[in-house]
Formats: C-alpha cells, structure tokens, sequence
C-alpha cells in the first residue's frame, strides 16, 4: 500500500513538530495541576479509580473478616452497616463508572485518531472533582458518618425519622455530585466519539471500543437523572419534610425504588459494556484475527443499552408488583441475555479463527478468567429473573454471589486485562511474572470467595447481617469465602507492587505495537498525540496497511502542524467522520481548578449542614467557571480563515452553529436536564395514581391559580422571543438591539418564574401537606434552578457583548445560551401544562 | 410441636450474649420444601441448576476446544455461522422453554386453591413481628411466631409499622416485602407439622440482622387448642415468686409498652407478651427461650441487641427480681 502518495508530502519541515511539542508542552513543575491534556488526566483518573478499588475492596475484606466465623463481634453492627453500605457505594460510585470512563478518555483520542477530545477541561474537571469529592467522601467512614442504608438507600429507612443523622445526607449530596462528574465526562466522550475520529473512520470501520462507550455514555445521559432526581427529591423531605415517600402524607416509598432501579439496572450494563468492548479489541490482538460477526457484537452492544432500560423491576419482584406485569420482565432478562451470550460466541469464534495457537500472556489469562467467570455469573442471572427462582434467591447470599460474579467476571477481570494490555501504550509495560501470580491469586480468590456464597444462599443466608449463627450449616461455606477474600486480596496486592514498581505515566516516541494489534491507540501518542491525522480505510488501520504508522508518525498524513498556534483538534461528520472544520482545544488553565474545589466543597458543606462556609465554596465555584468560559471559550476567528490539512482538502479553523462541538455538548445537557425533568414528571404521575382522583389535590388544597398559570406562559413565550431577537439582531456584536432585546429577555425570564411560582402559592399548594403539593412544588423548584442558570447565562452574554467580545462570527456564547435559554422556556410550559391542565382537564 | 426442641436445640456464646442458634440445618432453605408453593419452586431451581451447570460445561468445552484444538478443526468454527448457532438460535429456544415452564410455575405458586383461607396479619416493626389472627377474633395476638394448621391454605396479610421488611420462609414459599402504607399478600400451606425459621430479608436498620421468627405447623387439632389459648386471659401466678414478678413487671413499668391479656397493661409498643413462655425463641430469633435468656434479656437487651427499642433494665431491677420476672414470664403459656 506504501504506492499510495501520502495525503501531506514527505519528509516534513522540522519546525514543525517542534511547534507541536512548544503547544503541547506541560507546565513544568506544580504547575502541572492546571494540565488538561489527556495524556496526563487518563493515566491519574485511572490510577484514582483503581485507589478506590482498593480502599472499597478493604471495606469488603473487613465484612469477610466478621462473617468468617458465626458470632463474630470485629465490628460493632453500627459500622457494619456503614461499611457494607460504603463497599457497595464505593465500588458502583467511585470505582466502576470512573474507572471506565478514565481508561476511555486515556485511550480514545489516539485509537479514534484525534489528538485530544474536544473538551479536554470538562474532562479534567471531571476528574478533580472525582477525587477531591471522592476521598472527603470515603473519608466519612473514619468518623463515623458514613452512609449507612445500604447502597440502594431505601427509604423510609433513609427517612428523617429513622435516620436523623447526617449519614444518608452524605450520600445524597456526596453522591449526587460525583455523578456530576460521571454526566460530563459522558458528554465528553458522546461528542468525542461522534466528532473527532480520524478521515476515513466512518462508523462501520469504527473500533469497537468506541461503539462499547458510546453506547455507555449514551446510557450515563439516560439513566443517571434518574437517581440524581431520586436523591434531590429524598434530601428535599429530609430537609424540608415535603413527603414524597412518606405514605401518611400521600407519598410512597415505591416511588423510590421504581426511580433508583430505573437507574440502577441499566447501571449494571454501563459498567459492563465498555469492559465487553474491550474484550472485543483485545481478543483480536490476542488471536491475530479479525473479531468473528463484528457487526452483530455491535448490535449487542446497542441493543444491550436499549434492553437494560426495561428491566429495573428485576430488582422488586418481591415488592408485591401483580405475576402478570413480572412476566414480562422475566421476558425482558431473557431477552437481555441473548446478545451477551452473542457476544461470548463471537469470542469464542475468534478464537478459533486464529492462525496460531495463542499464546497465554496476562492479558489472555485475564481474558480466560473472565470468560469463566462471566458465563457463570451470566447463567446465574438467567436464573435470578425467573420469577418464582428470584422470590426465593432475593436478597441472599445467591444474589451476593450472582453480582459479584458479574461485576468482577464482567468487568474487573476485562479491566486487568486491559491494564496489562495497554500499559505499553500509556506508558510502560508491566510484569508477565508478576501479572500471571496476580491472575492466579485473583481468579482462585474469586472463585472461593463466591462461588460458596449460592450454596449459603440457599442455605438461607440473608444479605446484609452482621452475623449469623451457627448450626444451620453456613459454617463451612463462610469461612471458605472468607479464605477465598484474603487470597483475592493478595492478588490484589501483587498488581498493585506491578504497577507502582513498573508503570510510568507518558506516551513515548517510538511506541512499540507491543501486541501486534491493528488499531491505532498503538501508534506513537506523546503529548501532543498522533503526529499526523491517519487517513483511516480500514477497521483494523495498522494490521490493513503496515507502513501506516510508519507514514503517520514521519507527519505524513492530515494536518501535522498546527494551524492556527493554538491546542487544536480535527472535527468530522458523526457518520462518515467527512472532515468539517478545525476546532480549538483547552490548554492548561486555573479556572476548572478551582471550580472543581468550589463544587467539591459547596456540596460537602451542604451536607454538614454548614451554609455558610456552603455559599463561599459556592462563590468560590462560581468565579472558577466564569473565569474558565470568559478567559478560555469563544476566542472567535484566529489565524488564518483556511487551512489545507493535506490531500487537498481545505478547512476552515473557525465555525458557528449546530456544526460545532460545543453545540453537540450543549444538546447533551438539554437531553440529561429533559430526562431528569421526564423523572419528575413521572413521579407526579405516579404519586397521583397511588392517590386517586380524590386526593389530587386533596382536601384544603386547590389547583393552580389558572390566570397567573396563563401569565407565566405568555411571559416565557416572551422571554424566548427576546433570546430569538437577539441573535438575529446581533450583526457584528456592537449594536444595541441585541443588548435590549437581551435585558428585555431577563426581566421577561424573572417574571414568568415569579408568576409560576405566585400561581402554585394561589392554589393555594402546600409542599410540606401532602406528595400533591410537594410533587408539584419539586417541578417548580427545578425550573427554578433552571431559570436561574438561564438568567445568569443572559447577563454572562450581556457582559460579553459590553466588553466587546461578541460579533458575527464570535458567537458561541449567545449561541449557548440561546440553546438553554429555549430548553428552559419549554420546560417552564411543560411544567405548566402538566401542573394546570392534566388535572382539569381529566374527565 | 414433639419435632420443635429435639430438632432445634443448641446455644453458642456470641459476644458474651446467649443467642439461640439452633442446630437444625433445614429449617431455614427453600430446598427442604414443607409445602406445596416452595415444592413447585424447588423443581423449577433444581431444573435450573442443573441445565445452567450443563450449558456452562458446554460453554467452557467450546472455549477449551477453539484453544487448543488443531487449527484445521477450529477454524470451522471461527465463524457468524457458529456465532448465530451458538449466539442466537440456541439462547432464544432454550429461553423460550424456559420462559413457558417458569410463567407455569409462576401462575401455580400465586393462584388460590380456597375460597376460605385461614387469614394470618404479620405487621414487621423494627425490629420484631406482631402477629395477629383476625378470623379468631380481636385478642388473637402474638408475636415472632406463625403458628399455621397444616394442610390448610393461609393468607398472609403483610404490612409494616416503620421501614420495609420483608417476610421469607424459604420452607413455604419465596419473600413478600411489608411495605408501609401497603398490604400485601401471600397464599401459603404447610403438608406436613414441622418447625420452620423464617428471617427478615429487606435491610431494615441497625438489627436487621436479629430479626428472626420460627413458623410452626400443627396438626389442625393441635392449632385450634393453641389458638384458642391466645384468646384467653393469662392464668394466675401459680408461686409467690411469680407473684413477686408479675408485680416487679408492673413496677418497673413493662405495662408501657406491652400487653399481657387480662391485666390492666395493654400497650402495643413492644411484642404482646401474653404467651411468651410458649414461644420457641426471644427477641425475633436471636435468644433461645427459657427463664435464664428472659433475665438475661430484660437485664441486658442493649447489649444483646443494640439499638432495639428495648431499655436495659440490668441496672434498675436487683437480681432476685429479675429473675421472679423470668419465672412468671416463663409460666405465661
């Protein structure tokens, strides 16, 4: 293939990747902190998660400890609620979703081509609010605060009045915010994925770990509102007493479950499909074969993400739900079982397809276990969703089992694998000695561990005690599992001293394809990323053309300069990633430092609750990310207006409108704020079925004022018009009519919040009374919060417009706000229709 | 009831606490099945148990073979034909065989058999069970103990004071949660007289762990004699040291919280304490019964069971009293 002339001429101008690496460079020293590059935040979000792997797994270990023998008293049953509680939470939370998407944003950017992600700073955002979040959080175990209510949190055992501590108010908001950092990093990788792969990476010859995070960032968008909603509606009755889950004032605790559910069974598949994915890259390299029916796996993937929507009752057969409407989610989880078992076919399959005989590397054997592992925990969960099986499994030690099984063989094992696997193209390459002593340690480990833990179950071992007695026969299986934990642990300890004593952070020049693989994350990637854009015309890039690298990293292919001076990244069409336009990408900077730590800390304080030194840390936050949008977003045009990135193909290196990534982001955002706003309207709907007409609204109670109901839309209709005025009326950014029409918007804004607000209090509505009131108002208080994010999005554009940096071309701020403005606009009707029409409107 | 003590019977040291820890494994599983429901269920999941171990035996085999198998014999295999065979058809006919037996067993294990039920109220506190038969009238109140005629079909009605709990008796049937602000019920029917232990399996709080209860089924006889005791008023202290407890146990202020039937203490806080020398375990399960655990457990429940809503009386009632308290408890049968 090396005949084909290569898109830019060879050899380059030196000057060139010496540009590249003065652009790229890190800031020397502790300055490093404010670095946002990929290369660095990947391997650190991978190594935070893999800590709190450890420090969860400990947690797991003092529980075996205290059920090795019956009677044991290690821990009192206090804090043995807490720490099952927080290695439950710890490992879902902090641990798996992280971990996923930190090995995401570490290996992404070169295998899709791209020399960065196009939000590098949301990225490293993320990650720091991850951390510091994260460790204040594990931290609350030590003092005897940490959650205690068991991951699922069910209330009303998490109520005020069974739990009057501060407790389950540092998982409501400690966890509530670290999905914060879970929803942008998925918006993150969706615009990543869709935008920034490399010419000729259409989405057929896309590598299939891509289709696996697409497929999980697209399921972090649909399934994380859910519990965020959850959550601010428990803490708004532990705070306020508005009884949404409390039935003697018209709330349920279903309402709850069906919410935390909604969320956590498509959980179990956002954790599992990406490591899925990364199986499906690593068996090819292994065998040297192409993956067997590629197109089927990534049909599994999508139709898994579509499946795991419609089986959260899987976790509340027991709950009293009527056999028939059961029915037809057992059918569901069978449904769900078929594309993983494609999967393990497939690679089974390209296994066998191979030339030669693999070899078992540590990478293979990790592989190996998880296959074992995996088919049995799968098999096991055929099981748990037959219905009359589950009633009796519920809730023991087989389900104990069944998941981790699951978790550990569906996405530990793959995420070992892909440790060993890809340390070459991180950094550095790891033992083989100590990764197979690691292997062995950890797949008999977790074999005794779990596998006696069906028998006890069947024994009937409950979840979730602190002991049990003897003489029923759960002896011999406890102290097995408790045998099986210590040698996990070992394992455990032996990859760490791997990776501490042989990994070394930073893509080097002169990347070996340590496994002989066919995609491109193993091409050189230091920290300005690939030299050159490969021209990509094939799913298997190196393996299809052996010179590629070759040419790639001589600067051969598309844009191996920088065009404009500045962090850049190629942006293409989602589908036939046709090139589009070249975008400007976040450098090192303080802004999202500090906001990070004024979010971390505004949402700790809260739990305390602390309001004051709450509203400093949320000022402090405030000013992190203004500083961050005013000084390092929207510059406009810079540079030259176009650029020849190579066989002929000219771009420009500036864009305006629904091409643009931060369009694509802003639209990710609007779909998380509409799927928590689809939350709350369901809850409504809900509460009211279990209320009957009678109640709604109940006795003292009225509807909402339908005047001021009919005020508030006109007002909004107002408020949107004035945002569509000013965009059109903007021009080059230094007239007045924009100005006005934006200050007109405002007050508009202000005052259909207010006579929203005035028509509910009309009503009159009470939120402390009764679930009407207390549903209706949570509506409210949300299009309150968006409002005032509006508002302060307006006077954000307004201040850019006074200080001059708005114009024709310069626009993305106004485009923004314009975007969240009209979401928040039709939210407000939404809201209203709902609130005003589906009562009166009943027959 | 000549099965309860010789099939239960054994206590371990726990904490310096006495708890009952009976030695009879198969009183707690859904695979020693005492009635028909868990029967059915224990087919369907030994028919799972053993088609799983089957297609993961096959599984692994088909793993092993595209391994090591020679390369000429594998390779027929590296291919969409084997991944639609093995992927797709077989998973979606096996399912569905599974998915038309399960729905029958489903519908087998919900359906009535009786127009005319024995109805059985179980009200899950924390960190007990109330128990009460309203077909036999208002006073027919007990608590952590099902006592159930054999051969009879039972409605159980499920509803909680507090938090969700949930009510197993593997031997019967599978779990029903108690869920507050609801009722839900469970048909169950025991075929032959047995003693079952039963357990609370929706975490519940701090002593979601001791919450235990044994079920009891009778010969239909035997049931009506006992029921027909839950209904009547206690009988008299038969020795002055029962005498002496049945005063301290009104002194100390007992009557606050529970119901002893035909004395003026009729509060419903605490387990109706009518019968509780009957009972085959204290506190939910977690103490073997008889006067020794009754002083040790009206002296000691907080550090028997901490955070139960029981005080510690071990420092307010001198030891001679306590122990008259346990011997009238204990008379109460």
């Amino acid at each position: 293939m090396s005949d084909i002339p290569t898109p830019n001429a060879l050899p380059r101008p030196e000057a060139e990747l010496a540009e590249l690496k003065r652009i790229w460079r890190q800031p020397p020293g502790w300055r490093a902190l404010s670095e946002v590059n990929n290369g660095l935040i990947g391997p650190l979000f991978i190594a935070t998660a893999l800590l709190f792997f450890l420090l969860a797994g400990l947690l797991g270990l003092v529980i075996r400890a205290q059920l090795a023998f019956p009677g044991l008293t290690l821990v009192n049953p206090d804090t043995y609620n807490q720490v099952f509680t927080m290695h439950g939470t710890v490992m879902m939370f902090l641990f798996a979703v992280p971990a996923v998407e930190a090995v995401a944003i570490a290996l992404l950017p070169s295998m899709l081509g791209a020399r960065e992600l196009p939000f590098p700073r949301l990225g490293a955002y993320a990650f720091l609010i991850y951390l510091i979040g994260g460790l204040l959080f594990y931290a609350s175990i030590f003092f005897g605060i940490a959650p205690d209510g068991g991951w699922f949190m069910y209330p009303p055992l998490t109520s005020k009045a069974y739990s009057p501590g501060i407790n389950t108010d540092m998982y409501l908001l400690g966890i509530g915010f670290i999905e914060i950092s879970a929803i942008a990093g998925a918006i993150e990788l969706i615009v990543g994925i869709l935008r920034c792969r490399a010419p000729g990476m259409t989405l057929g010859r896309m590598p299939i770990y891509a289709w696996g995070i697409l497929v999980f960032a697209a399921m972090v968008i649909f399934a994380f509102p859910a519990v965020i909603i959850a959550s601010t509606l428990l803490e708004l009755e532990r705070a306020f007493d508005w009884p949404f889950f409390l039935p003697e004032r018209g709330g349920d605790p279903m309402l709850w479950q069906h919410l935390f559910w909604f969320f956590g069974h498509p959980e179990v598949y956002v954790i599992f499909l990406p490591a899925a994915a990364m199986v499906s890259m690593i068996v090819p390299a292994m065998a040297q074969a192409r993956l067997v029916a590629h197109s089927m796996v990534v049909t599994a993937l999508v139709g898994t993400g579509f499946l795991s929507f419609g089986l959260w009752v899987h976790h509340m057969y027991t709950t009293g739900i009527p056999p028939l409407s059961l029915s037809f989610f057992a059918a569901a989880g069978f449904a769900v079982s078929i594309p993983s078992g494609l999967q393990v076919f497939a690679w089974i399959a390209t296994f066998a397809s191979a030339g030669k005989r693999i070899r078992f590397t540590t990478p293979a054997l990790f592989i190996l276990g998880f296959l074992f592992i995996f088919t049995l925990g799968g098999l096991t969960g055929v099981m748990v969703s037959v219905t009359p099986f589950d009633w009796q499994a519920h809730d023991t030690y087989f389900i104990v089992a069944h998941l981790h099984y699951v978790l550990i063989g569906g996405m530990v094992f793959p995420l070992f694998s892909a440790l060993y696997y890809w340390a070459p193209a991180l950094g550095s390459q790891l033992s083989e000695r100590l990764g197979k002593t690691a292997f062995w340690l950890l797949f008999l480990g977790t074999n005794l561990t779990f596998f006696p833990m069906h028998i006890s179950g069947f024994m009937g071992m409950p979840r979730r005690i602190y002991t049990f007695p003897s003489g029923f026969g759960l002896e011999l299986w406890n102290l097995l599992s408790s045998i099986g934990a210590a040698m996990f642990a070992a394992g455990a300890l032996v990859l760490l001293v791997d990776v501490v004593k042989n990994f070394r952070i930073g893509g080097q020049e002169g990347q070996e394809n340590t496994w002989n693989a066919g995609t491109m994350e193993w091409l050189d990637s230091p920290e300005y990323g690939l030299r050159s854009i490969p021209l990509v015309r094939d799913r298997y890039p190196l393996w299809h053309d052996p010179d590629l690298k070759r040419q790639v990293e001589a600067g051969g292919h598309f844009l191996p300069f920088a065009a404009t001076g500045r962090r850049e990244a190629l942006i293409g069409s989602p589908a036939e990633a046709t090139p589009q336009y070249i975008a400007f990408v976040a450098g090192p900077g303080w802004g999202h430092v500090v906001a990070a730590v004024g979010t971390a800390g505004f949402f700790l304080a809260l739990t305390g609750p602390f309001l004051i030194p709450a509203a400093v840390f949320f000022l402090i936050a405030l000013a992190g990310f203004i500083g961050w949008v005013w000084h390092g977003t929207d510059f406009g045009p810079v540079g030259p207006e176009r650029v020849d990135i190579g066989g002929g193909i000219v771009l420009p290196t500036h864009a305006t409108g629904p091409v643009t990534t931060s369009w694509w982001a802003m639209v990710c955002t609007m779909l998380v704020s509409g799927t928590s706003y689809a939350c709350l309207i369901g809850s409504y709907l809900f509460l009211w079925l279990v209320n009957g007409d009678a109640m709604w609204p109940p006795a003292g109670q009225g509807l909402p004022a339908l005047g001021w109901g009919v005020t508030a839309l006109a007002l909004y209709g107002g408020a949107a018009l004035s945002l569509v005025v000013a965009s059109a009326t903007l021009h080059d950014g230094r007239g007045w009519t924009h100005r006005l029409a934006l200050l007109a918007g405002l007050g508009l804004l202000t005052a259909g919040m207010l006579a929203d607000g005035w028509a509910l209090w009309q009503g009159p509505i009470w939120p402390t009374l009764h679930a009407y009131g207390a549903s209706a108002w949570g509506l409210f208080v949300w299009q309150v919060a968006h409002v005032l994010i509006a508002l302060l999005m307006g006077s954000y554009t307004l201040a850019r417009s006074l200080a001059g940096k708005l114009g024709g071309q310069r626009r993305l701020t106004l485009d923004n706000t314009r975007l969240f403005w009209l979401y928040t606009v039709a939210q407000g009707a939404v809201g209203i229709v709902l609130l005003h029409g589906f009562p009166r409107l009943l027959p | 009831m000549s099965e309860t003590p010789g099939r239960c019977r054994a206590a371990l040291s726990l904490g310096g606490a006495c708890l009952l820890l009976a030695a009879c494994s198969g009183v707690q599983t859904p695979l020693d099945p005492m009635g028909d429901h868990a029967a059915r269920i224990a087919v369907l999941t030994w028919v799972l148990f053993i088609g799983g171990t089957a297609i993961f035996v096959l599984v692994m085999g088909l793993l092993v073979f595209a391994l090591i198998a020679p390369a000429r014999v594998r390779q027929a295999f590296g291919n969409r034909r084997f991944v639609v065979g093995g992927g797709i058809i077989f998973p979606t006919v096996t399912l569905i065989a599974l998915l038309v037996y399960s729905l029958g067993v489903s519908r087998a294990v919900v359906l009535p058999t009786s127009d005319n039920p024995l109805r059985i109220e179980v009200i899950g506190r924390q960190y007990w069970w109330e128990v009460r038969y309203p077909d036999a009238g208002e006073g027919a109140v007990t608590a952590n103990e099902l006592r159930l005629p054999v051969g009879r079909e039972v409605e159980l009605l499920l509803s909680s004071g507090d938090v969700i709990h949930s009510l197993w008796i593997p031997n019967l049937h599978g779990k029903m949660d108690m869920i507050p602000g609801r009722v839900n019920r469970q048909r169950i029917r025991a075929d032959r007289p047995g003693v079952m232990r039963g357990q609370c399996t929706e975490f519940c709080g701090v002593q979601h762990t001791l919450m235990a209860f044994y079920a009891v089924a009778q010969e239909p006889a035997e049931f009506d004699a006992w029921l027909a005791l839950q209904r009547a008023p206690i009988p008299p202290p038969a020795t002055p040291e029962q005498a002496r407890g049945m005063q301290v146990f009104g002194e100390a202020g007992c009557g606050a919280c529970h119901t002893v039937r035909g004395t003026e203490w009729q509060a419903k806080l605490g387990p109706d304490l009518s019968r509780i020398g009957s009972r085959l375990s204290l506190a939910a399960g977690a103490l073997e019964n008889h006067r020794g655990t009754l002083a040790g457990w009206v002296a000691g429940a907080q550090d028997i069971k901490p955070g139960n809503a029981m005080p510690a009386f071990g420092r307010s009632i001198p030891g001679d009293d306590l122990l008259a308290v346990a011997a009238w408890m204990e008379s109460l049968r």
